[in-house]
């Protein structure tokens, strides 16, 4: 498990790898990718239990991440490259014809880390459900993680799904939310306004906790307050208060960097502000 | 002609529910998911038998189809099922991303399709149901035509690693094939041999198919009937074979014209052995509340109307 320098380290190069994955794309979504970098990586280097060595798409014996949120698949991506799931060199042959790195996360190109396809909104946390259900009715004590779009709650999957865990008392799965307040027509509550997103999921059922999405200590703090609040028969959400763009001082805050990729020249002002830490694909 | 032999009239979706519980006795591997209709899906057997392995979603049906792709794909035989209507149309991208695209072996059972549903009506009877899954890449679409038939192809889905589409229906039909038939997924069945037209039916027409067979037999005619049980893939070779011997054909089906197994039989025919084809479908139409054969003579799919158009095939050789 990494230090909590090491974690920045690692995120810093994520968010360039990010940076110049949709540059290179000249498209992509870098606002949610910078928002949930910090606490994703902490999951992939400080959380999770998993070996990229042995891994299966079924999942067994290993803790399993469903990114339910799919466009961000540019830290998705990254993160997995970094982990050691395939070369980063890849991480630029991202959205280009022929790669497995479609713009999406999909199955069908036996990328190594991915598990279920997404990128239509709403339907991770049902995917992940399954998948602690599959671990329990296995007896596998491992640990299903999922991560939502505070935008994407506006799905009524997501509730449906939110009844569903707490009735079967699905304990075994960690769900976050990146919880930016954006997305792509504007603020959330302007667009949409999907209200007090804590308490509704504290009514359907769940246990809520929320922590700082890009300060370490409380990211790794807020998922041992999670994995404590397992088989506890509830499950367990946790809210990460985040910035769209967080990282970069032209994308943070806003909805603009949703879905579009930066021009070269702002991909260098961008990338001014990352330290390469390990080394750019 | 070959005589069929109604054993009595018995619901495709007991058949489904039978060989559910059968292939669930068989394989502890399989887990069942129902959205509130277990009783009228005929899984409450199965949920009965194995309450460990079912899973009760409620009126959800989307959170139904991801929870099956999660399960399936950490390593469970997965069958979900509804009503047609809620497990195609209701959630078509969750089955479209997280099954189909997804790989996962998740079986979409589909309850109460088509027009012979009958009195609950339109909102209920989808005949959109088989254009929808046969549009999915590597989904294959199974319709079996009794009761036997679809206790033989549960058991045979069941065998089967990857997603799949089976259709049956509500009301009681005559139940004729083989109760000890092995069922071969993407096998035509050629019921009764003929020289003059095809009859291609699939579900609950095939029955109207045979009393066609023999309404024409009795004018003379020679019409030979296939069972297309499986959809997709169609069983392309034995459809073109029988044409090839017939020069003609007809094919009916409760579904809209627009993608079901008429098209593409047509389709089939017009690049492999171009011949006159006649479709008995529903049309474009939606459905509407009635007794099955009030529909299937309204909406012309019953066994006067296959004849008839077996006759008009016949006359444009």
């Amino acid at each position: 498990m990494a230090s909590i320098e090491e974690l920045k380290k690692i995120s810093s190069q994520v968010r360039r790898d990010i940076i110049r994955m949709v540059t290179g794309a000249k498209s992509g979504h870098p606002g949610g990718s910078m928002s949930s970098a910090d606490f994703l990586t902490a999951l992939y280097f400080g959380v999770m239990e998993h070996d990229p060595a042995t891994w299966t798409r079924d999942g067994r014996g290993q803790d399993v991440f469903i990114l339910s949120a799919g466009h961000l698949s540019p830290v998705y991506y990254s993160l997995l490259a970094r982990s050691g799931y395939f070369p980063v060199s890849e991480l630029g042959t991202f959205r280009h014809f022929g790669t497995r790195l479609q713009g999406h996360p999909s199955v069908d190109t036996g990328l190594k880390g991915v598990f279920q396809a997404s990128g239509s909104l709403g339907q991770g946390l049902s995917a992940a459900a399954g998948f602690a259900l599959e671990k329990k009715l296995d007896n596998d004590p491992k640990t299903v993680y999922t991560l939502l779009g505070d935008g994407e709650c506006e799905e009524g999957q997501i509730w449906e799904a939110a009844m569903f865990c707490a009735h079967h008392k699905i304990d075994n799965m960690i769900a976050m939310v990146d919880w930016n307040n954006q997305q792509i027509d504007g603020n959330i509550d302007d667009v949409a306004g999907v209200g007090d997103l804590p308490e509704k999921w504290k009514v359907f059922g769940w246990t809520v906790l929320e922590c700082d999405g890009h300060d370490f200590n409380e990211i790794l703090k807020g998922f041992a307050a999670a994995k404590a609040e397992l088989g506890k028969g509830k499950p367990v959400i946790i809210m990460m208060k985040s910035d769209m763009g967080h990282g970069v001082d032209f994308m943070a805050g806003t909805n603009a960097w949703h879905g579009k990729a930066p021009n070269e020249e702002q991909c260098k002002v961008a990338l001014s502000q990352l330290e390469e830490t390990l080394g750019d694909y | 002609m070959k005589q069929f032999l109604n054993l009595g009239n018995k619901d495709t979706r007991s058949g489904f529910g039978a060989g559910l519980l059968e292939a669930g006795k068989e394989d502890s591997n399989i887990v069942a998911m129902a959205a509130d209709l277990a009783s009228s899906v005929k899984m409450d057997a199965f949920a009965k038998e194995f309450p460990d392995r079912f899973f009760q979603c409620g009126i959800a049906e989307a959170n139904m189809i991801g929870v099956a792709s999660g399960l399936a794909i950490g390593g469970k035989t997965v069958f979900a099922g509804s009503f047609a209507e809620f497990v195609t149309g209701r959630v078509y991208d969750q089955i479209r991303q997280e099954v189909a695209y997804g790989n996962a072996n998740v079986k979409v059972c589909a309850s109460h399709a088509g027009l012979t549903l009958g009195e609950d009506g339109a909102t209920h009877q989808t005949m959109e149901d088989i254009a929808l899954m046969r549009a999915l890449p590597g989904m294959v679409v199974i319709n079996p035509c009794d009761y036997n038939q679809t206790k033989a192809a549960t058991l045979a889905v069941a065998k089967y690693k990857g997603p799949v589409y089976l259709r049956f229906g509500r009301p009681a039909v005559p139940n004729f094939t083989p109760a000890d038939q092995v069922f071969e997924i993407g096998k035509a069945i050629t019921l009764n041999e003929g020289s003059d037209v095809t009859i291609f039916a699939t579900g609950h027409l095939v029955w109207e198919g045979i009393q066609a067979c023999q309404m024409l037999e009795d004018e003379g005619i020679s019409a030979e009937l296939i069972d297309i049980a499986t959809i997709k893939p169609l069983d392309t070779e034995a459809v073109i074979a029988s044409v090839k011997k017939t020069g003609a054909a007809v094919c009916a089906e409760e579904h809209n014209t627009a993608g079901g197994l008429g098209e593409l039989i047509c389709m089939t025919l017009a690049t492999g052995y171009p011949a006159p084809v006649e479709l008995v479908t529903g049309g474009d139409r939606f459905g509407q509340s009635g007794t099955p054969s009030e529909l299937l003579k309204a909406y012309g799919l019953d066994a006067a109307h296959i004849a008839a158009a077996a006759k008009k095939a016949i006359s444009r050789k």
